[in-house]
């Protein structure tokens, strides 16, 4: 296990020796970008506000606390659930030439594609630790899309050594949840192999 | 203790305040059962990927009941269990209040919006919509106090929910596998180490009652029936052995427990229902007597 700190802008380069299961922390720009802001840039063409080429996006959805005259503090911030992402990300990665993708659980096929082709990366941090998240922003520098409420607004936030994070998709396509899940599935027929012959109440 | 004379209004105030205050509390510490838990599968974990997803939980944990503030971001839609006695005075209010003190801690605390309208969809903005939060009633009789869970559950770990009936000849080996193949696909996402509840009935309405209700029986605790307790331990160490780990990232354990709570069935059916818990189980167990003296059931050393 290695660590590391990225420094956005991130280039291709920068993302050369980082393998799954890698910890890295984030420095720079990390945007919260989620469901429905993946559908209007993906299903409905409508452009991002904010400049995504070399920056990170975070699948959460954030507690902000407003001091008024558009001064804005993160309360408590998260990842959300990655794989409803999963529809849009690869396009969504093409579209914007963003570099780090981070967020909770697993994602699929196309996100390993995107990050394959357009190199870029999807790293876990360990959801539900929102405080410890919220520490490691320094500030939140805009927001747009404020009509889709506090959740999905992307908050754009400065953020530094923003981490732990885990590597879960490399920038070779490399996916280890997609890898666990092979082993998981074998033990899970073992396990069912084993408790079904013990729970015969019905005689 | 001396009766204090309020008017019903004042009284309704007072228990809008103390609920508000309570909701607050639960969003940034976990009960006792579920730290203690934790703390024993920290212990226990030698993956060291695993071992530092734990270190980071315990200082957030920390730094979120120093700062008083969600520990999780997902401060879900608040659910409430509720047994009220049929003369406590303030059984008509109860809803109202309930609804109110999530309007109220949403501004204080503060929570995340979480009420979409279905069909308009649109964040109302204030955390409360129609049908939000959920109440779940049961009424006691000959009792003056009110006895309420309330429960904050994210969407990550109430996406592998799930209910079906299954006919008597899938038998309880039908339960397990309904159960085992929700945690390999939906599970892993779902914040491990889970709290997993299983529900077992005639429909899946009561079976998925019963699910959601086994998530408010305490970590550790065992269903009564021999047969029950023995399928939560089987199901448990099967779990286990399958080796999710924190965050679906592989580790030793992955659940915190396997809660079952049945009722009786249709001789032709088995209603099954599954409902995960996250580490992040934020419940909390609050008693008000007839002069609204509480009691904090699940946490402690605190104060509101």
């Amino acid at each position: 296990m290695r660590k590391k700190v990225l420094t956005t802008p991130i280039n291709d380069e920068d993302l050369k020796d980082i393998k799954t299961g890698d910890l890295i922390y984030l420095t720079g720009t990390l945007v919260t970008c989620r469901d429905v802001a993946h559908r209007r840039l993906i299903e409905q063409g409508v452009p991002l506000p904010v400049d995504l080429k070399g920056n990170a996006i975070f699948h959460a959805g954030p507690i902000v606390r407003d001091n008024g005259n558009e001064n804005y503090e993160i309360v408590s911030v998260g990842p959300t659930t990655s794989m409803r992402m999963e529809k849009f990300e690869k396009e969504f990665i093409a579209e914007t030439g963003v570099k780090v993708i981070v967020g909770k659980g697993g994602m699929g096929k196309n996100t390993e594609e995107g990050c394959r082709e357009h190199k870029a990366l999807h790293v876990v941090f360990p959801a539900g630790n929102a405080v410890l998240a919220a520490t490691k922003v320094e500030r939140i520098k805009e927001v747009h899309w404020k009509d889709l409420g506090m959740p999905e607004s992307l908050w754009v936030c400065e953020v530094k050594e923003f981490g732990p994070l885990i590597v879960s998709i490399d920038a070779e396509g490399n996916n280890v949840f997609e890898q666990n899940k092979v082993e998981f599935n074998k033990k899970k027929e073992e396990q069912y192999e084993l408790i079904s012959k013990q729970v015969g109440f019905i005689k | 203790m001396e009766k204090v004379q309020m008017n019903k209004k004042q009284e309704v105030e007072k228990m809008t305040d103390i609920m508000s205050k309570f909701i607050t509390l639960v969003s940034y510490k976990l009960p006792k059962d579920v730290e203690a838990k934790l703390k024993e599968l920290s212990a226990e974990e030698t993956n060291p990927l695993a071992k530092i997803i734990y270190e980071t939980m315990e200082e957030n944990q920390k730094l979120a009941s120093e700062l008083k503030r969600p520990s999780c971001q997902d401060t879900g839609v608040l659910q409430y269990f509720v047994k009220c006695g049929e003369n406590f005075p303030l059984i008509g209010q109860l809803d109202s209040i309930l609804k109110q003190s999530v309007y109220k801690s949403t501004k204080e605390t503060p929570l995340r919006h979480n009420s979409v309208e279905t069909f308009d969809e649109y964040n109302t903005g204030e955390n409360i919509g129609n049908g939000s939060p959920s109440i779940f009633w049961e009424i006691e009789e000959d009792s003056d106090k009110v006895e309420i869970y309330t429960y904050m559950a994210g969407g990550g770990c109430t996406l592998p929910g799930m209910a079906t009936v299954l006919m008597p000849g899938e038998g309880y080996e039908g339960v397990v596998k309904f159960v085992l193949d929700r945690m390999t696909t939906y599970g892993l996402n779902a914040c491990p180490p889970l709290l997993v509840g299983v529900g077992i009935g005639t429909s899946v309405e009561t079976a998925a009652m019963n699910s959601k209700k086994a998530l408010m029986r305490p970590v550790g605790s065992k269903n009564t029936n021999e047969n029950a307790a023995k399928m939560e331990k089987l199901l448990e160490d099967g779990i286990n052995a399958i080796g999710l780990g924190p965050q679906g990232l592989k580790g030793s354990k992955s659940l915190m427990g396997v809660n079952v709570v049945n009722t009786a069935r249709h001789p032709s059916t088995i209603g099954v229902a599954i409902n995960t818990g996250c580490w992040s189980h934020r419940r909390g167990k609050i008693t008000f007597d007839a002069n609204l003296n509480y009691e904090i059931g699940t946490h402690e050393g605190v104060t509101l």
